[in-house]
């Protein structure tokens, strides 16, 4: 029931109309540990699908954060730059990353669903 | 190469570990609570690091053992007390350091403490000198350290009086029958305590420790919890291309030994006498941006002034920390720099190590 996607680089973005929230996956947040920096696009900026458009910094080591979708980057979530343990704590809720306007909705069929998203995650960590 | 297991390899396990090959063995790197709770553990009551990768090195005394050994550290043993450690290095004629060491003066032995990445390299320098091919590394050997300010209390439940040893002193105690060395010593910046004890015991020996409250710790906050105390790692901090001098660890090299001879003493002379052009200095970054290990210094001019040879966030100071090389003429604390990460220049301030400081127990509080 969930129409949450998911990429191969441990994104999810859900869709409200013309704009996707965007955020790192559970499994994400696993496999990186302690998160305590975040960094996010600009407001205005435009992503492309695939491109950088973040980092996040474990204790252990930095991880580029990647948009799932292109798109002009409407809003972002000031609260895990200033707090990013919260990303830890709710990675596909509260702490979601950005938000953007979709240029091409058709980008999302390349996603995964939930179910190949998880079978996809258990299959790359074994 | 076959990696090498610790005696508590096993128990790691059954507490979660997650493993990470560190200098040849398999080693914990964190268990299920995570590097930022564990360090906070530690920093707020008690934790347990396996650190028998360590190599153990025991030489009996004999007639001009401590000469010898004289000839290869800067450390003042001659008068070096029954019990007592020192933090010391072994170095390379032109000041480089091969590794840094803790040697303890026991009864009728020395114990040096060798980092497991550099300790056969230790073992062959020290045999040479030594004249004795026989010496070893003793494997039949762990070693545990239980750190934070709970820890004096747990450990005394295990093992009576423990709690009479001052800092960077030692004694024997038993456990289960079993003889085993304790020191007041670490390397968190916590109270705490280092326990050699054979393999065969040092499973229930943790086993005890768990029970009366403390909690298996990994290398991961090891690492966040020795940068905040402004500590070295050997290997990245210093290394063979560091002096004492440079590192910012002269006070390790015994007032006495100054006009001495020992490896590397003439090069330690010429860098008191006339300076450093590099000295090893704390870095603040102004914003949460983690500056790792070779991020480039740069002055406001924009001219390369050094390099990080650590860097992390510091959970219990909750800022961005780091620790390298910067030329002198920067080193001054509060002097504003420049670290380049990911392409942008982000700006920082040389400041005084450590950067989280607890009082240790009577005395020098200098490691």
């Amino acid at each position: 029931m969930s129409d949450t996607k998911f990429s191969k680089e441990h994104e999810w973005i859900t869709l409200d109309g013309e704009v996707g929230t965007i955020g790192i996956t559970k499994h994400a947040t696993e496999m990186l540990g302690d998160i305590v920096f975040a960094e996010l696009p600009e407001k205005g900026s435009n992503v492309e699908k695939d491109g950088t458009a973040g980092v996040v910094e474990s204790t252990k080591a930095a991880s580029d954060v990647y948009t799932p979708v292109s798109g002009e980057v409407v809003e972002i979530n000031q609260s895990i730059v200033d707090d990013p343990s919260k990303i830890n704590a709710d990675p596909e809720g509260g702490a979601w990353f950005f938000k953007l306007k979709l240029k091409d909705k058709s980008e999302l069929d390349t996603l995964m669903n939930k179910e190949e998203y998880d079978k996809f995650a258990k299959e790359t960590s074994a | 190469m076959n990696i090498k297991k610790t005696a508590l390899y096993e128990l790691h396990k059954k507490h979660s570990a997650k493993f990470v090959e560190f200098a040849g063995y398999s080693m914990p790197i964190q268990y299920s609570e995570g590097i930022v709770k564990e360090h906070n553990i530690t920093r707020n009551k008690s934790g347990i690091f396996d650190v028998s990768h360590m190599g153990q090195l025991f030489i009996k005394y004999s007639n001009d053992i401590t000469s010898k050994l004289q000839e290869i550290l800067p450390t003042d043993l001659k008068n070096l007390k029954i019990n007592q450690s020192k933090y010391s290095f072994l170095m390379k004629e032109n000041g480089g350091i091969y590794d840094d060491l803790i040697i303890t003066r026991m009864k009728d032995q020395y114990m040096i403490i060798l980092n497991a990445a550099c300790k056969q390299n230790d073992l062959q320098i020290i045999k040479n000198k030594l004249n004795d091919q026989s010496l070893d590394i003793n494997n039949d050997l762990s070693l545990v350290a239980i750190q934070g300010p709970e820890s004096k209390t747990i450990l005394e439940n295990v093992v009576s009086n423990v709690s009479k040893l001052k800092f960077m002193n030692g004694e024997n105690f038993s456990f289960e029958n079993n003889e085993i060395y304790i020191t007041r010593s670490g390397y968190t910046g916590e109270d705490g305590f280092e326990i050699s004890l054979p393999n065969k015991i040092v499973n229930s020996f943790v086993g005890e420790l768990i029970s009366k409250g403390s909690t298996l710790i990994g290398l991961g906050a090891r690492d966040t919890l020795r940068l905040e105390a402004g500590l070295c790692l050997y290997g990245h901090d210093i290394n063979e291309n560091t002096s004492p001098v440079e590192a910012n660890l002269k006070w390790a090299i015994s007032k006495n030994r100054m006009s001495d001879n020992f490896t590397g003493s003439q090069k330690i002379k010429k860098q008191i006498e006339e300076g450093v052009s590099k000295l090893r200095v704390g870095i603040r970054p102004e914003t949460r941006v983690i500056a790792r290990e070779s991020t480039k210094i740069f002055d406001e001019r924009n001219n390369e002034i050094g390099k990080v040879t650590s860097g992390t966030f510091g959970p219990s100071v909750n800022a961005s920390i780091a620790m390298g090389y910067i030329s002198n003429s920067h080193s001054k604390t509060d002097t504003k720099v420049f670290l380049e990460v990911r392409g942008k220049k982000v700006p920082a301030n040389v400041c005084d190590l450590p950067f989280y400081k607890k009082s240790y127990v009577k005395g020098e509080a200098n490691v």
